[in-house]
């Protein structure tokens, strides 16, 4: 037995060192910006999927597996990772990816977050008190993220520094010309009235000047509930929304019943890289986001 | 500036009461009272309202160098608090409390099994343990926690200890009083159980609490390896059951344990285990029934071998538990006692003469057991589950004290059902059924009905 786990220490010893920079993403949308500024230069693990609620997910063995042999974390933060980074980033036993540490790259950090709640409590269902934490959905919020991330990737990998430099800057020029593309597009969208399973959107409605008029969830947090979306159909007939928009890792039970009750299309937004097949990347992501309101339009 | 008038307001109660004031005083300065009341809270009202409004607007009108990506500085945190109290630790306060159902048996034990303090019939309505848990990053490199239970009038520290943060490499050191990482259910504290009660197992190894709790240091490595690989090194002083007070120097109690696990493509995780634990024994004490019937009481010196080996495995729709999930979970342990049993009692077959005699002879065991437990949660709020519990008494050789005391053999058996529904992420309520054979010659069917809340910082998803 001893013989067999000082082999196993050994040969774990013995692995070969890792070049590339370790980048643990926790969400696709992290994954594929680093991946946008720093291209094959970087080693990326994504913990999460376009189909899960990552709000939902546990400390995974996996996840701690790669946690420890991360340089750099990539985390959203206002708390949307609360039930499972903290604890993954402790028991990682690794140093370096500490909130606090280079090594870790808090998101929320460089954007002005939206829906600051005034007054905390879990009555209100699951609020987060720095803001809301769906950040990605508004493209303009990619410039300020990105060039951090691309000094914070030069800053533990100081040889690759100007790759990651240049990397953000050509990605930031594409950016610039796609957002605006995305902004004339979209014109068609500003002023039209939506519900939202879930406040998932509010950067994106922000953004293209959609308005919110209801959430199907009674409650952040809390499951649509029947008299929530009754209330929403009565609604409807006062001040009537055009869409239902839900994430693709959403239950798509509530806004097929409200569009089946009141005839206004359910819309699936990707919500981030790899939500649809269409959504391979940051320009995918809102390529289609917007073809899809637009087709949710007419 | 919000307390001034209710100073005053108090102040002049006060004053007015040494004139011994009227019925009709007290009632016009209660009116007064709630007139200022109302029209704070109105005023606040108001403020809060403006507030809002100007967030929505300032959120309306983002900084224009969003667009052309100029500074790339944080952005000054909205929440940045100055107090003292934003270093406040993370704090939360778990609610449990429970009916139960079930028979009125004296005495109850797990047959074949060491007799522990389990002698009580929570019958009717009850309170469980009320904790409190306080944790916080202490400064770079520490990180501390503390849990109080409070039941009753007592107040029990169930954990306090101090784990590093900034060693690097893998490595975790943890100090203080902490739950050994030994097998998987140990660590997890009551609230985070799936059925009411622990298994049957977890009862028999570490007692009423059904956890091994260790005054002492642990140590973990993991490996930088893709597959999960975890070792985990405790010593300690070894005070729980099945070890116990020494007060000696060095350590009375080992444990060590390995852990791995991995994904199965994106649906699917797992972890499995094994664990052993050395416990040494000081005068363990415990009724026993002899060869007439009657009691006699045993004393246990010696030491504890405990292994544990331990499967989880969760299943997902692509990964995302919040619609359905459903969870597998196995245990299995192989316990040894080795050392002697003294046997005294008045009267007993140990002492027929009453004359204060003890027979001490040799006391070997080698006992195991297990369960499995399934958990499906096919609703956001629903979940259901099973759980089959069995032991086996297996070898108890009680050398020369054979012929005196009756140890039986016996297969404690038990299945559990439950149903639960879950608010939110912070409160369960479950409906819990279960046929317990564990004494033998007694079927108890049991029936809980509970509730966990737990209130204040957010809980940790472990796996």
């Amino acid at each position: 037995m001893i013989r067999i786990m000082l082999g196993l220490l050994l040969s774990l010893a013995c692995l070969p060192a890792i070049a590339a920079l370790q980048v643990f993403a926790t969400a696709p949308e992290w994954a594929a910006l680093a991946r946008e500024i720093a291209g094959d230069k970087v080693s990326i693990y994504t913990a999460t999927t376009a189909l899960q609620d990552i709000h939902r997910i546990t400390a995974k063995p996996s996840l701690l597996a790669q946690a420890r042999r991360a340089q750099l974390v990539v985390a959203t933060g206002a708390e949307l990772e609360i039930g499972w980074l903290p604890l993954v980033l402790r028991d990682s036993g690794n140093a370096g990816i500490q909130p606090g540490q280079p090594g870790y790259f808090e998101v929320a950090h460089y954007v002005t977050l939206l829906d600051v709640p005034a007054v905390l409590d879990r009555s209100l269902g699951d609020v987060h008190a720095a803001g809301n934490p769906h950040i990605q959905l508004d493209p303009r919020n990619m410039f300020r993220i990105g060039e951090a991330l691309a000094m914070r990737m030069g800053e533990l990998d100081p040889p690759n520094a100007p790759a990651y430099q240049a990397g953000y800057k050509a990605f930031a020029e594409k950016w610039r010309a796609a957002v605006a593309r995305w902004e004339k597009e979209a014109a068609p969208l500003r002023g039209v009235p939506v519900l939202v399973h879930h406040a998932s959107f509010i950067y994106l409605s922000n953004w293209l000047g959609l308005k919110e008029i209801g959430t199907l969830e009674p409650k952040p947090g809390v499951e649509p509930t029947s008299g929530q979306l009754s209330s929403l159909v009565v609604r409807q007939q006062n001040t009537p929304a055009k869409m239902v928009l839900r994430t693709a890792y959403q239950s798509d039970g509530p806004s097929l019943w409200i569009s089946g009750k009141t005839g206004i299309p359910a819309v699936m937004l990707p919500f981030t890289v790899g939500g649809t097949p269409e959504a391979g990347d940051l320009f995918g992501l809102f390529d289609d986001t917007i073809r899809r309101l637009l087709k949710g339009l007419n | 500036m919000l307390h001034k008038p209710f100073v005053v307001v108090a102040l002049l109660a006060a004053s007015c009461g040494a004139q011994a004031a009227s019925d009709a005083d007290l009632a016009a300065i209660r009116s007064q009272i709630d007139e200022m009341k109302k029209s704070y809270e109105q005023r606040i009202a108001a403020l809060e309202q403006k507030l809002s409004q100007a967030e929505a607007r300032s959120a309306a009108n983002p900084p224009a160098s969003a667009t052309t990506g100029a500074a790339a500085g944080p952005v000054a945190a909205a929440s940045a608090s100055t107090s003292a109290s934003a270093f406040n630790p993370e704090v939360s306060l778990v609610l449990q409390g429970q009916y139960n159902q079930m028979k009125n048996v004296p005495n109850r034990t797990i047959t074949g099994f060491w007799p522990t303090e389990d002698g009580t019939n929570q019958r009717g309505f009850s309170v469980n343990e009320t904790e409190l848990m306080f944790a916080a990053n202490i400064d770079p490199y520490w990180r501390g926690q503390a849990i109080l239970a409070v039941q009753g009038d007592s107040v029990e520290v169930e954990e306090a200890w101090v784990r590093t943060l900034g060693i690097g490499e893998g490595i975790g050191l943890k100090a203080g009083r902490f739950k050994s990482g030994i097998g998987y259910l140990n660590d997890q504290h009551a609230h985070t159980w799936d059925f009411s009660n622990a298994p049957l197992m977890y009862n028999v190894l570490f007692g009423p609490d059904a956890s091994y709790v260790e005054d002492g240091l642990q140590f973990k490595w993991l490996a930088p390896t893709p597959l999960f690989v975890e070792f985990g090194a405790e010593i300690g002083r070894g005070a729980s059951y099945p070890g116990s007070d020494s007060n000696k120097n060095g350590s009375g109690a080992g444990a060590l344990y390995a852990h791995f696990g991995d994904d199965v493509g994106v649906s699917n995780s797992w972890r499995a285990g094994i664990s052993y634990l050395k416990t040494s024994t000081d005068d363990r004490q415990a009724d026993f029934v002899d060869i007439n019937g009657s009691t006699a009481q045993g004393t246990f010196n010696g030491d504890t071998d405990t292994w544990i080996a331990d499967f989880v495995w969760k299943w997902a729709p692509n990964g995302n538990p919040k619609y359905q999930n459903f969870k597998f979970q196995s245990e299995y342990f192989v316990r040894k006692d080795k050392g002697d049993l003294t046997c005294a009692g008045f009267g007993s077959a140990c002492d027929p003469l009453a004359a204060g005699d003890a027979l001490t002879g040799n006391y070997d065991t080698r006992q195991s057991g297990w369960y499995a437990q399934g958990v499906f949660q096919f609703t956001p709020e629903w979940r259901a589950g099973l759980r089959y519990d069995q032991l086996d008494s297996g070898n108890q050789n009680l050398g020369s004290n054979a012929a005196n005391l009756v140890l039986p053999d016996y297969k404690p058996k038990r299945a559990t059902a439950m149903i639960d529904y879950s608010w939110s992420e912070f409160s369960r309520a479950r409906l819990q059924y279960a046929q317990d054979k564990s004494m033998q010659g007694v079927t108890d069917n049991q029936l809980t009905l509970q509730y966990i809340m737990s209130l204040g910082a957010h809980g940790a998803h472990t796996f």
